[in-house]
């Protein structure tokens, strides 16, 4: 059962590469205007899932639909269909001889509907570096050309393959705001990363794959049951380091502060990150 | 049409990149006239009444710059890029393979013209090189240089596909240029070979290149030592066609934007 109005539809999707299994029955669905995270272990069938859905890799098995169509013989032709997505690489080193500037303009005679490359340029925050070579520029500013590229097209649909990886950490918050501005403008957003901080900050919901499997599919602050998940609270206590593990954690603090008397030495009352979750999840923790 | 207006495009932006390399621009601008300059230096021979060695030299140089600049170049390049992972984001725009071609070719006539311009302003100034006399020989040079050009290109374009790495390219298509180069009568005099190497030349482009150079280059007169007596200019145009229709097709066939 594939939906006509998704964004992204994968029903058992399988891929193999040597008789092993890559992607091994995996199920989708992305809506329309949300950013979606994908979270897994190297290996996992991230990266296969995702080149199957920009139409870099064909399938073994199993229905894809994305924008309605599916990537590997797109009826309305192959290239009216990639005018409707954008792709940014995990890398791609190309063209250092050119600027930034002749990069972008160039990019955008492909697209029948692009963006302004100045202000795409600006909205990169690239401006500085408009006139520079692209050989000239730092890992995170090469990294924000990526996107540039991968925006200048209007897409409907954005894939973003590790995107901050060698952002300083202004940049990378600087990139967030400009994600959660496509969004706002209706782009539906796919992203791989391994932060899981990012994943948490960006994502609408998030899917944790592993063996070319789907786990669970849910928004980062209930995944794996977190939102129910009992409270860790620390503190010390006669020069030890103590610990409780409670659904309650006002009605124990109310016993412990009762039984302490004043401030509460080392206190701290933590839920389970987004991290451990994911690892209890993928079978690391 | 979109296609074209985008392949057009695609050839000014490989102008400008590859004017900027300037290691590339020197060596592959130079390096026929150091070659022709080597040459002309140690063989200072006529080799027919009127025709000095390099005189039939710069034919043959003429015709090997065109299988360097297409498709040695390309054939090592391509690949490069594919492993650069350059062709797998293009592969992700709507741009079509087809104007990312018609770039390649524009590129490769446009520095193929540099090349012939050196060479023949060169060996003219040091070597006393002949440039054809008359509007015909003209023409027909720019026909030779433009057919040659595209059939070279699409060739390189084809071949691209075969090199698994970028690091394997040139180790796989320098081998093959520089001993066409040997049995198609660029650094030998054509007739002299054996005759069995004269036919398995006679299978490839350049061979024939070489053959339609010499005719604009060399006097009339040379066509009788030529291995068929003539210049062949009409065999010259069938077979250079017909390479040219076989590599468009390989091409569009086989390119790879990347590995999968």
């Amino acid at each position: 059962m594939t939906s006509q109005h998704a964004a992204i539809s994968v029903t058992g999707l399988r891929k193999t590469y040597a008789g092993k299994d890559a992607v091994a029955g995996l199920d989708l669905e992305v809506h329309r205007g949300e950013i979606f995270a994908i979270l897994g272990p190297n290996g996992a069938g991230k990266t296969t899932t995702v080149e199957i859905l920009e139409g870099y890799r064909t399938r073994d098995a199993g229905d894809v639909l994305v924008l309605g169509e599916d990537p590997s013989h797109p009826s309305s032709g192959d290239r009216t269909w990639r005018n409707r997505i954008g792709i940014v690489l995990q890398s791609a080193a190309d063209a250092p001889d050119l600027t930034v500037k002749e990069t972008v303009h160039h990019f955008a005679h492909y697209y029948a509907k692009a963006k302004n490359p100045d202000e795409v340029i600006g909205l990169v925050g690239l401006s500085d570096k408009a006139s520079a070579k692209v050989a000239t520029l730092s890992g995170g500013q090469r990294r924000r050309l990526d996107v540039a590229l991968g925006i200048i097209g209007s897409p409907e649909i954005l894939f973003l393959d590790e995107p901050t990886t060698g952002f300083d950490p202004e940049a990378r918050r600087a990139f967030w705001g400009l994600i959660r501005t496509l969004r706002d403008e209706g782009t539906t957003i796919l992203l791989t990363t391994h932060y899981l901080d990012e994943a948490e900050a960006l994502a609408d919901r998030v899917a944790v794959i592993n063996k070319g499997q789907v786990l669970e599919v849910a928004t980062p602050e209930t995944l794996g049951g977190r939102a129910t998940a009992p409270a860790l609270v620390t503190w010390s206590e006669g020069g030890k380091l103590c610990s409780e593990s409670t659904q309650t954690p006002t009605e124990f603090l109310k016993a412990l502060s009762a039984r302490i008397g004043g401030e509460i030495p080392d206190l701290a009352i933590t839920r389970p990150s987004l991290e451990d979750i994911y690892l209890g999840m993928i079978g690391q923790l | 049409m979109n296609i074209v207006r985008l392949g057009l495009r695609r050839g000014g932006l490989e102008i400008k990149e590859f004017l900027r390399q300037r290691e590339s621009v020197v060596f592959t601008l130079a390096f026929p006239v150091i070659l022709l300059f080597i040459f002309g230096s140690v063989f200072k021979n006529t080799i027919a009444p009127g025709v000095t060695f390099s005189q039939y030299f710069v034919a043959g140089m003429v015709a090997s710059g065109l299988v360097n600049t297409g498709f040695q170049q390309l054939a090592i390049s391509i690949p490069m890029s594919r492993d650069l992972g350059t062709l797998k984001r293009l592969r992700g725009t709507p741009l079509s393979p087809i104007s990312y071609f018609i770039g390649k070719a524009i590129v490769v006539t446009a520095a193929m013209l540099f090349q012939v311009a050196l060479l023949l302003g060169f060996g003219a100034l040091l070597f006393g090189l002949h440039l054809p006399k008359s509007a015909t020989l003209w023409l027909r040079f720019t026909w030779l240089i433009l057919l040659g050009s595209a059939c070279s290109t699409v060739l390189g374009i084809a071949f691209s596909s075969i090199p698994k790495s970028g690091r394997g390219a040139s180790a796989t298509v320098s081998p093959i240029v520089i001993i066409l180069q040997f049995i198609s009568g660029v650094f030998f005099v054509f007739s002299d070979l054996p005759k069995w190497m004269q036919d398995i030349a006679a299978v490839f482009p350049l061979k024939w290149l070489t053959q339609g150079m010499r005719s604009v280059f060399l006097p009339d007169s040379f066509a009788l030592k030529e291995a068929g007596h003539s210049w062949e200019i009409g065999k010259i145009a069938l077979i250079l066609i017909a390479w040219l229709i076989l590599g468009t097709y390989f091409s569009i066939r086989t390119f790879k934007w990347a590995k999968e």
